[in-house]
């Protein structure tokens, strides 16, 4: 929803050709000038709803990559802020985990980040509204209006938020990021609004894996829904139905 | 409707009262001077971390809060219940239902991490969010016991006019309640939350540590200004505690039996009510034992004015106990996000996270605390709202 | 009394007014001017910035469609041509008060509340700031060539 504290009625007219979009509901979103298919991958389209498939064969216990580059690609982890913090206080965006099998005794290892969820618990339960989620389905947090409550930590079954806990500086361009609001894996939205696959996807595949499938799941033709549709997988947490758009393979 | 015979004085200036009064104050700038310390430096400063994410600030927030509205039981009792006996006390009881409140915000809004983002929480809600609601229940609260208070204040008023204030106080306080209970209640993610009758739990602890609070402030008062207040009025408030109390402890029971039922809930009881170290500890000792069992025992079976008081006390202990267990032994449990699986590495899967405050968090508490009492004690200096007599034989005479 | 008060007040007024010059020096940026003229954009940079921060935050609108309308106000864009640098050459962070936003926001007492998660000086990676082309191997269109590609070997 837009922040209707600094948006005007006369803002909106005044816009005109500008691409002047105005929600009407989560997930619906009124273009105000007509774009065409290929203009409208330029911003968050309902069209679309982005996810990953993770086969957790594929996953090496040893290997970070994932983790590294999205520590690279969006500013968290760094040595400097370690200092101060706790490492209980430290982001974590994504992380690696290695399980084993009650019953069976195998062990399988895979990255846990933002699931994504279509009916996200956090969003839910934000008192701003800073917890959203775009048209294409990915969740993430305005800081510009997050107030640092940490009610999104508490409603996530994931442990997919992080509270910062310390001033940052040197922040990357794209991640703006700072102390006091509440952050997590947005699916690299930058990367994805210009065109680009998340940076554990692409570090993934780079280290010869390929274990983060990434796509669109609702375009029925797209590798990802492929993948879904011939091979079961799951989803953590099932029972919670919330409909995530991150699954998991031979987990 | 009898005259009123209720003489209300504003409080006096004794050395006492100073000495109380200036106690507060070091209690608030020791506060204030801790939240500048952590909004300064962020919460690295604090005990509080990604996996113990409200901590003890939170506990003494929502105890205040919880007793705020407890606290306006009293009035109520009086103006929606028709119970005589309590009208003197009514005044003072929403004066301190106000400034619990005020108390317990303090603290939650200066926690945030973007405390300077206050006008953002209270201009843009996300209504799906109970928290939301609750911003405007504990606002509306706030403005609506005003409104009683100044009604009651108002002797001319015709006294259904007060009911009726007295009713919509007492209806917004049982949502606002509802409302802080469900905080925890509606959170699926957790096992130790996620269930109805967290919403009907908060709604009796607050009568339970809302009374509780009412007893010792008042008592309080009244002895620094040498104010009679009877032993009948007392063991009787005595009695009324003991029955809350016992109610806390028939909802807690309930909410541990039905947990216990259900398999998936089988080793998140056992944390809390075997295996969980401090938790386990606080929950039969504290919270069962010293702020349930024994008070139930002294008001029922030794009904007298030091056991009403000794109850009260051990009531307010018992409830931080209650919500510490709640609160930061919700968040200690792990969260099952992999069923059927043992976590072998990980970001603190699997595993109890542990807590321990600082003392920011503590002073920040106690802040919160000495900013509800102060401000009770200003305003039943500044206000009429204090009875100037208390006795059993004035009230049997009212009566 | 008051009317000491009231003198104070006023003597206090000029003195600060006074001691720093009248008007804040604003630092010379490098690049080309804003077409639609400084004094406009001093007036309405807010409005442009939550404007356009509402439309990349809730919608992913970040005008690296060639040929798009504009996002006015990218905050990181700001800053290719209004850093500052320091005697050494390294730009100033919002830490310093010789930084391009502070030096007036200083001057009005007007409390500037991006730097706190922005970063405040140029940044090296601008990769976002343009559309990824297909030969790109990072961009999603080479991505998915690549999985066609293993799907049909």
């Amino acid at each position: 929803m837009t922040n209707r504290a600094e948006m005007t009625r006369r803002d909106i007219l005044k816009s005109g050709a500008a691409a002047a979009t105005v929600t009407l509901a989560p997930g619906v979103t009124l273009m105000a000038f007509g774009g065409t298919a290929a203009e409208a991958s330029g911003r968050a389209d309902s069209g679309k709803r982005w996810g990953l498939l993770i086969d957790a064969s594929k996953c090496s216990p040893d290997c970070n990559d994932c983790v590294t580059a999205c520590k690279t690609e969006n500013g968290w982890g760094k040595d400097i802020e370690s200092d101060h913090i706790s490492p209980e206080q430290a982001p974590e965006w994504i992380r690696k985990v290695t399980l084993r099998d009650k019953t069976t005794g195998r062990t399988t290892s895979a990255p846990v980040m933002c699931q994504h969820c279509e009916e996200p618990p956090c969003v839910d339960v934000c008192p701003t509204g800073a917890s959203m989620k775009r048209p294409d389905g990915i969740v993430l947090v305005d800081k510009h209006i997050c107030i640092g409550c940490r009610y999104c930590m508490m409603a996530c079954p994931y442990k997919a938020r992080s509270f910062v806990h310390e001033p940052i500086s040197d922040q990357p361009e794209q991640n703006p990021r700072g102390k006091g609001t509440v952050e997590s894996c947005n699916l690299c939205a930058p990367r994805i609004d210009s065109g680009r696959i998340p940076a554990c996807v692409e570090a993934c595949e780079k280290a010869g894996h390929s274990a983060i499938l990434f796509g669109d799941l609702k375009d029925p033709e797209s590798p990802i829904s492929k993948a879904l549709k011939e091979y079961p997988s799951v989803a953590l947490r099932e029972d919670l139905q919330l409909n995530q758009g991150v699954r998991y393979t031979n987990l | 409707m009898a005259m009123e015979q209720t003489i209300y004085r504003e409080l006096k200036a004794t050395p006492g009262v100073w000495q109380v009064a200036v106690l507060l104050l070091a209690f608030l700038a020791a506060a204030g001077g801790a939240w500048f310390y952590m909004e300064h430096h962020g919460h690295a400063v604090t005990g509080m971390d990604n996996q113990i994410v409200w901590g003890l600030p939170h506990v003494f927030a929502i105890f205040l809060i919880v007793a705020a509205s407890g606290a306006l039981n009293v009035a109520s009792i009086a103006s929606v219940f028709g119970q005589t006996a309590y009208k003197p006390m009514a005044r003072f009881s929403s004066l301190l239902a106000i400034t619990l409140l005020v108390g317990g915000l303090a603290v939650v809004v200066l926690d945030l991490g973007r405390a300077d983002r206050l006008i953002v929480a209270m201009t843009t809600y996300n209504f799906t969010s109970i928290f939301a609601w609750n911003v405007l229940l504990y606002n509306g609260f706030i403005a609506v016991v005003a409104v009683y208070l100044v009604m009651q204040m108002m002797r001319r008023l015709d006294y259904r006019w007060v009911r009726l204030a007295g009713l919509v106080a007492f209806l917004w306080r049982l949502a606002l309640t509802t409302g802080t209970g469900s905080i925890f209640g509606w959170l699926v993610a957790r096992p130790g939350y996620d269930a109805a009758i967290m919403a009907p739990l908060f709604i009796v602890m607050s009568f339970s540590f809302g009374l509780a609070m009412f007893i010792l402030v008042t008592l309080a008062l009244f002895k620094l200004n040498d104010r009679p207040f009877g032993d009948q009025l007392l063991v009787r408030m005595g009695r009324l505690l003991g029955i809350f109390a016992a109610a806390v402890l028939y909802f807690t029971t309930v909410q541990h039996l039905t947990n216990l039922y259900a398999a998936e809930h089988g080793s998140v009881e056992r944390f809390f009510l075997v295996e969980g170290g401090i938790y386990t500890l606080l929950f039969w000792g504290v919270q069962v034992v010293l702020g349930g069992l024994i008070p139930i025992a002294l008001v029922f079976l030794n009904p007298s004015r030091s056991s009403t008081i000794l109850a009260s006390i051990l009531v307010v202990i018992g409830g931080f106990a209650q919500l510490y267990v709640i609160i930061i032994g919700g968040q200690a449990y792990p969260l099952e996000i992999f069923p059927g699986y043992d976590v072998l590495e990980g970001w603190h899967e699997g595993v109890v996270n542990p807590y321990t405050p600082s003392i920011w968090e503590l002073m920040l508490g106690l802040g919160g605390v000495a900013l509800a009492l102060f401000a009770a004690g200003l305003g039943a200096k500044i206000l009429r709202v204090l009875p100037t007599n208390l006795s059993d034989a004035n009230i049997a005479a009212k009566n | 009394m008051r009317l000491v008060l009231a003198f104070l007040a006023v003597f206090g007024f000029a003195w600060g007014a006074a001691a720093d010059g009248s008007m804040p020096v604003v630092p010379a940026a490098t690049g080309d001017p804003h077409p639609e003229g400084n004094d406009y954009w001093r007036v309405h940079h807010m409005k442009m910035l939550l404007h356009d921060r509402d439309l990349t935050m809730r919608d992913g609108v970040r005008n690296v469609m060639p040929g798009a309308e504009p996002i006015q106000a990218s905050l990181g864009e700001c800053f290719d041509c209004h850093g500052v640098q320091d005697e050494a050459g390294a730009y100033v962070s919002y830490e310093d008060e010789r930084h391009f936003c502070r030096v007036c926001h200083d001057y009005t007492a007007v409390q500037v509340d991006c730097f706190m998660c922005h970063r405040s000086t140029p940044s090296d990676s601008t990769a976002h700031r343009t559309m990824a082309t297909p030969d790109d191997p990072s961009s999603i269109e080479a991505y998915l060539a690549r999985l066609a590609q293993e799907m049909t070997e």
